[in-house]
């Protein structure tokens, strides 16, 4: 009995600290949001303690952490992708054009996701085919899409005022009760869809084992290439998704759409414990970054500096953040 | 003789201009251990892959298994066939988990790819208790590889190899990096592999090590078959002779 008794808290101690262990990346993440939001509301109680400021981050970080989610697999995979920016455009181009000529929003919102999700694919293909890096692949596919939207809009926009109104307008960046912005359900969502993915799924199990170790992940028999194509696909599509939402949001497609979320988005995903070194990374890490980049914007103006110290103070915490990750990794392990 | 459990027939593998391995011949059957010898460059690990699915022979080459010829082996069909490898240490992810580890592209998931975590966790723990040896509270089935000693992690990937009932085991220079008791254990898991009535092919530089737990040795040189003989044909200092010889002349004489 006292034996028994003695035993208990050990195991529970040490399953504790295995909680710990297997969690510090997660854990860290969410201490720095909680210390972020605790010095805002420190210094800017009026603004941090409105509802108006959560309903601002609601609608303007999902633009980039749609993309985020899924790019944290390709990450993972120890690839990065920098096209999404342009792909973005190109989807919007495709959904702009289709709802013109057709006139019907399903049709124009199903092409330009196919249009983001063959955009991705050709990316992983030229990738696995050639054995390029992805960095070298996407910085010229990058310039490639942005061309062709150049090219086929000649620099004109396209106004999405007939989508106003719509139930498909509602449903992408209506307001929930009035208040939660639509987009906000999508990035739950999405990251539900890339959470469950990447950890209950076999094609996220691949995705860690690849990043970690390709070489034996293909003595094992894991089809390497094909898990890569379709991780750059699936940023494709988000990036459509992501775009087609920035866009109906402000109900206007501008052919620029994309340009000023790439650092956005990388650094929600590095922030967010991903290495880049592949096989380690969590959804739920990228999910909470991506609102601590949202919020360092509006934090900084509501704290009473001016926003030329955005930028400045990104570096910081990103920086700080990454360095602080390495560390406590190693240290864990 | 009972049918082999794997049979090669003429098979070679070029790379470009270089030819890895030439006409390569052997069988290897139910309950035999078999020895692959040879310096490096000798062709092994090429044979390994093909075996193992990895690399397609050239054409001309055939590959049965128990009897039937298998076109086009790739590394998931030839793990269907019972074909489970051991790789010198290379083959683990070091940052995941023993248990990704353990069910690495083999994952038990349903028809649409879902994981059974619990159930390859469950699997783990009772695979590291009773085959591993692993008692301590510390080491667990989420512990990730990197953490833990050569030893630990050559455990690690012969289970992976014996939780799929394997047929044919093959082992690739399992006893690099190990330390003496550590290189015992690998030994004497070897030599127990023909009481489970399964094959084995056994690859070291070690002749030491091979010499004692196998029941023939083939001896590779510059991708052919130099020569192949049972152990009870030879003795160790004999078989020590022939391979100066052969790394010399590339010849194994037949009457030495």
């Amino acid at each position: 009995m006292a034996m028994q008794a003695a035993k208990a808290p050990t195991a529970q101690r040490s399953g504790f600290s295995i909680f710990v262990r297997t969690h510090a990346l997660q854990i860290g993440i969410t201490v720095v949001a909680i210390l972020l939001w605790g010095v805002f509301a420190f210094f800017a109680p009026t603004t941090f303690f409105n509802k108006n400021i959560y309903q601002a981050f609601m609608s303007t970080t999902p633009f980039f952490a749609i993309v985020a989610l899924p790019l944290t697999m390709v990450v993972i995979l120890g690839d990065i992708d920098l096209s999404f920016p342009s792909i973005m455009s190109w989807g919007v181009l495709v959904f702009s054009w289709t709802l013109v000529a057709t006139g019907n929003l399903w049709i124009a919102f199903i092409l330009c996701l196919v249009a983001g999700f063959l955009a991705g694919m050709l990316n992983g293909a030229i990738i696995v085919r050639f054995g390029v890096p992805s960095l070298v692949v996407t910085i010229g596919t990058s310039f490639f899409w942005r061309g062709v939207v150049q090219v086929l809009t000649d620099g004109h926009g396209t106004s999405l005022l007939p989508t106003r109104g719509t139930f498909f307008y509602e449903l992408m960046v209506g307001r929930l009760f009035g208040f939660i912005p639509m987009q906000m359900v999508w990035t739950v969502v999405i990251a539900v869809l890339s959470w469950v993915f990447l950890n209950r799924h076999r094609f996220g199990a691949h995705v860690y084992l690849i990043g970690d170790n390709q070489e034996s992940a293909r003595l094992m028999g894991i089809n390497v290439g094909s898990r890569k194509r379709m991780a750059f696909a699936i940023v494709g599509m988000a990036a459509a998704f992501a775009g087609l939402i920035a866009s109906l949001e402000v109900t206007y497609y501008w052919p620029t759409l994309g340009e000023g979320y790439l650092l956005n988005t990388l650094s929600s995903v590095f922030l967010g414990g991903t290495s880049v070194f592949g096989g380690v990374g969590t959804i739920y890490g990228t999910f909470v970054a991506s609102f601590i980049v949202g919020a360092i914007n509006a934090g900084i103006v509501a704290v009473g500096l001016s926003g030329f110290w955005t930028q400045l103070i990104y570096g910081l915490i990103v920086v700080g953040a990454v360095v602080i990750q390495t560390v406590v990794s190693k240290r864990v392990q | 003789m009972a049918e082999p459990t794997l049979r090669l027939v003429n098979v070679s593998k070029s790379f470009g201009e270089v030819k890895s391995i030439q006409n390569v011949n052997l069988e290897i059957y139910p309950g035999e251990v078999v020895g692959l010898l040879g310096d490096n460059g000798a062709g092994k690990s090429t044979l390994v892959k093909i075996i193992t699915g990895y690399h397609d022979p050239d054409p001309g080459g055939e590959i049965y298994f128990h009897g039937k010829k298998v076109e086009h082996l790739t590394v998931p069909k030839a793990r269907q066939l019972g074909v489970e490898t051991v790789y010198q240490e290379k083959a683990l992810a070091d940052k995941q988990s023993v248990w990704r580890n353990i069910f690495m592209g083999r994952e038990i998931a349903n028809r649409a790819g879902f994981l059974d975590v619990g159930k390859m966790r469950r699997e783990t723990q009772r695979l590291m208790t009773e085959h591993m040896g692993f008692t301590s509270k510390a080491v667990n089935p989420e512990t990730s590889v990197r953490t833990m000693s050569g030893g630990e992690r050559q455990g690690i990937a012969i289970t992976r190899a014996l939780f799929f009932e394997a047929e044919l085991i093959i082992l690739d220079e399992p006893t690099m990096a190990l330390s003496l008791s550590e290189t015992k254990k690998v030994l004497d898991f070897i030599a127990s592999i023909p009481a489970a009535n399964k094959s084995c092919i056994f690859i070291d530089h070690n002749i030491f090590h091979v010499y004692p737990v196998v029941d023939r040795i083939i001896v590779l040189d510059r991708g052919m078959v130099a020569g192949e003989f049972r152990k009870a044909d030879v003795t160790l200092e004999g078989l020590i002779d022939r391979l100066y010889t052969v790394a010399k002349t590339g010849k194994m004489q037949q009457q030495g």
